[in-house]
């Protein structure tokens, strides 16, 4: 990290890092005892860290290369690392909560491992720390790339990628202490939220400096959709998280919203999550790494660019559909309807363009993994959504709400789409970065391949059996009027499939554990940079 | 947008690029694709049929209120009414409480079990397990001794005020602490209620005084329950907390005070006469025990 850094550079992160533990040792003197006061002395852990690292090299070797002329690529290698790490514990703690649905007695008699608080664990390390940093990583790499420009300064990425980690820490270790605001995908308090913010909007202007200046004269669509992502999550996060602490000096708040309105903003917040966090952002990797990796163009730019704003605009009003049936009024719900079933055609537009880029190409879906992987992703994106259009329209979400189907239906979006196009990136990114030709072991990434791809399967079928049994259950009377099976019943009847989506799962997970060691082996002794292009030096003014 | 220079004809699709080139990435000029617009023709078709038929669009204080005039409201009160109807037809019957004659209607009872199963699945068995077993501080349903009463009227009765409950008229029971006897003796006295359901318990014994003293008010003077005030009988293999030594220390020393909670604000009069005929029939069904 610091040996790619000037010494000014250095010193501004000096700088930066006393002023991290700064705020972690006055954070923990304030709070005095509980979360947040434990969440003050891992900032001030983080800061001293750093200091001693950055200190204890300050006067080290200056970089060695004319640097303007190098991509920065230090800051994606730390990334897609965090990346894998998260996985592991996001996917791990996955199997074992989905584990103890089926053995629901070895539960420990610990608060911290109970069932309520591993949940959030799961979601927030594989959406924020798995998917987040796959995204802040690629990011970094892809806008390089198609704007022939390094980012504009090497101290921004860095602040991004460890204050982005120290947020998803917080949240999650928050978790286990019992500390949530219970917005689903919003569960960390007002402090870890404030914090994201000032994350974010680093992320946001270093996005927009490196871009501006950039030796294209046009922007690859992937920027747009990785703008997109940002920017509208910026939005959704600060919107949402609206709270009033009760004192400064206590992790807890209240949000400002309240009844029918919360649940419409969460709503909003939560479906964008999954458009603009989930979606947009992964269909700008897919749009950078699929035709680099099936050397193939993309099929047409016309309709990247109608279904990249059909996205953006249709996603924004579909939240709604989550409160069918609810307290929210009859109207709201009709348009979160409708524009849901609209929404299916720049995903299915967006998904038919990848497919579309591969012909030429299949021969080398058929032999290569890595682009296989992709092929599998924009499949299951072309299956998640039209799913997703499906369970919006109101009737279909009488019989789907509440049940396993929706917890499968996220699933073939995350394991199938969302991770498939991670790992699609990260086998394409790992060996550039380490200056290889290929992964250590091709064997293994087609091992990891048809374990994700059953694994995949598995669950997600499950889950729809599981689903589609519950909703039948559940609204089943009997010809005198009266319920046709208990609730107890239709735990019951789970059990099959719990056990199946456990197995799933663990096949997933396995295939996580290969790719990890397989990345490591691959960078283990890496020649430092990558071999790629170099940049078009810069024009004179 | 491409300069004719940039001409360069993809041999696959046979589509000129846009020109662009990133880092070896190239976009194909395709024209949009015809399905593309025929299918977004569709979907906002589709969403204007629904929007002119369902509540949609808001119009400041008020919204659209479609052809069709739906509320869901009204659908959902309508749907309770339709059930609660079809239900009314038979469960009306247990208004009333002469349990002799609706366990005589066979065809009523047919009927009327396999709900009352399911109600007590929703209800009772969380507590009480799935098929009456209890546990450790729930009462078994099904082995037919009982806290109170095996009749069908109390257990109603308990049912709809709850044991030590929010309720006015709730059962009161309580096992006060003991913790007061000296160490020793409330160990003597431990092992004699442990010996109790066996017949090895010498009333003789300090320990046998000690219970008639102490115990014999409520669990009665042979420690067989029965006196209507929620006490068990201590004579019978049928536990509540557990009857080894080391369970009776426990509850000597801390007392007992169980909770059952009242029913009346959640289940109607006739359901709770429902599920105390069904938990009636499970304290019979289960043989073995008069």
């Amino acid at each position: 990290m610091t040996a790619t850094l000037t010494l000014p550079e250095r010193r501004i992160g000096l700088f930066l890092s006393v002023l991290l533990a700064l705020m972690g040792l006055f954070m923990a003197a304030a709070a005095r005892h509980g979360v947040m006061s434990l969440h003050g002395f891992m900032a001030l852990g983080l800061g001293l860290g750093l200091v001693f690292l950055i200190g204890g090299s300050l006067y080290d070797p200056a970089p060695p290369h004319r640097r303007p002329d190098r991509y920065y690529d230090a800051p994606t290698r730390f990334g897609l690392t965090l990346t894998l790490v998260w996985a592991i514990i996001g996917m791990g703690v996955g199997v074992w909560v989905a584990a103890l649905l089926y053995w629901p007695e070895a539960t420990p008699p610990w608060p911290a491992t109970s069932f309520g608080r591993l949940r959030p664990v799961h979601t927030t390390g594989i959406i924020f720390g798995f998917g987040g940093n796959a995204l802040i990583a690629t990011s970094f790499h892809v806008l390089q790339r198609t704007s022939r420009a390094r980012l504009a300064d090497s101290i921004s990425p860095w602040v991004v990628v460890l204050g982005y980690n120290l947020f998803c820490a917080w949240a999650v270790t928050g978790y286990l202490m019992g500390s949530t605001q219970s917005k689903e995908y919003a569960e960390a308090e007002w402090y870890a939220d404030l914090w994201l913010v000032v994350i974010w909007v680093t992320y946001f202007t270093l996005y927009l400096r490196t871009l501006a200046r950039r030796n294209e004269p046009h922007i690859y669509v992937a920027n747009w959709y990785y703008l997109a992502f940002i920017l509208v999550v910026a939005m959704l996060h600060i919107v949402n998280n609206l709270a009033l602490p009760v004192r400064l000096t206590t992790a807890e708040s209240f949000p400002v919203w309240s009844g029918v309105q919360d649940a419409m903003v969460q709503w909003w917040y939560g479906h964008n999550a999954v458009a603009f966090f989930l979606t947009a952002g992964f269909l700008g990797m897919l749009y950078y790494f699929l035709p680099v990796r099936s050397g193939r163009p993309i099929w047409s730019y016309r309709l990247s660019i109608v279904s990249f704003w059909g996205i953006t605009f249709f996603y924004i009003w579909v939240g709604s559909h989550h409160l069918h049936y609810t307290a929210l009024p009859y109207w709201a719900q009709t348009l979160g309807m409708t524009f849901s079933v609209m929404l299916l055609v720049p995903s299915w537009a967006s998904a038919g363009n990848a497919i579309a880029t591969l012909n030429g190409a299949w021969h080398k879906v058929r032999d290569d993994a890595t682009l296989r992987f992709m092929f599998v992703a924009a499949v299951f994106y072309g299956l998640s959504t039209f799913e997703g259009s499906f369970l919006a329209i109101r009737p279909v979400n009488s019989l789907s709400h509440y049940t396993d189907w929706t917890v499968g239906h996220v699933h073939s979006g995350t394991l199938g789409w969302v991770a498939m196009i991670i790992f699609g990136a990260i086998y394409t990114l790992v060996p550039q970065l380490g200056g290889k030709r290929q992964m250590a072991s091709p064997r293994a990434i087609e091992w990891h391949f048809w374990l994700a791809v059953t694994g995949t399967l598995i669950y997600v079928i499950a889950m729809w059996n599981a689903g589609i049994t519950q909703g039948l259950m559940w609204r089943a009377y009997d010809r005198n009027g009266a319920l046709s099976y208990s609730f107890v019943q239709s735990v019951q009847a789970m059990a099959p499939y719990y056990l199946l989506r456990t197995i799933g799962g663990a096949l997933f997970l396995t295939g996580a554990v290969l790719c990890a060691w397989n990345c490591r082996a691959t960078l283990r002794g890496a020649r430092e940079g990558a071999a790629d292009r170099p940049l078009v030096p810069q024009p004179a003014e | 947008m491409t300069a004719p220079h940039h001409r360069e004809v993809d041999p696959v699709t046979g589509h000129d690029t846009t020109g662009h080139d990133w880092n070896g990435i190239r976009e194909l000029n395709t024209p949009f694709p015809r399905l593309v617009i025929w299918a977004l023709v569709l979907a906002f078709l589709y969403s204007v049929i629904a929007w002119v038929l369902l509540p949609a669009w808001p119009t400041g204080r008020d919204y659209t209120r479609g052809l069709l005039g739906l509320d869901q409201r009204a659908e959902a009160a309508e749907g309770f009414r339709a059930l609660s109807g079809r239900r009314q037809d038979w469960l009306s019957r247990f208004g009333g409480a002469d349990f002799a004659a609706l366990t005589a209607d066979k065809a009523l009872m047919a009927t009327a079990m396999p709900a009352a199963a399911r109600l007590y699945a929703d209800n009772c068995a969380a507590c009480h397990g799935t098929r009456g077993q209890g546990g450790p501080g729930f009462p078994v349903l099904s082995d037919g001794t009982w806290l109170w009463s095996g009749d069908p009227d109390e257990i109603a009765t308990t049912i709809r005020h709850g044991i030590n409950a929010d309720d006015p008229d709730t059962r009161y029971a309580e096992m006060p602490a003991f913790d007061w006897i000296e160490r020793p003796d409330r160990i003597a006295l431990s092992r004699f209620v442990a010996d109790l359901p066996g017949g090895a318990a010498d009333f003789e014994t300090p320990a046998g005084g000690l219970f008639t003293e102490n115990c014999a008010t409520c669990h009665g003077d042979t420690g067989a329950g029965g006196l209507s005030v929620g006490a068990p009988s201590l004579t019978d293999t049928a536990t509540l907390y557990g009857q080894d030594p080391e369970t009776v220390m426990e509850t000597l020393r801390h007392g007992r005070a169980g909770l059952m909670p009242a029913w009346s604000g959640r289940l109607s009069g006739a359901e709770i006469n429902l599920l105390a005929l069904y938990v009636t029939q499970l304290g019979q069904g289960s043989g073995g025990r008069p």
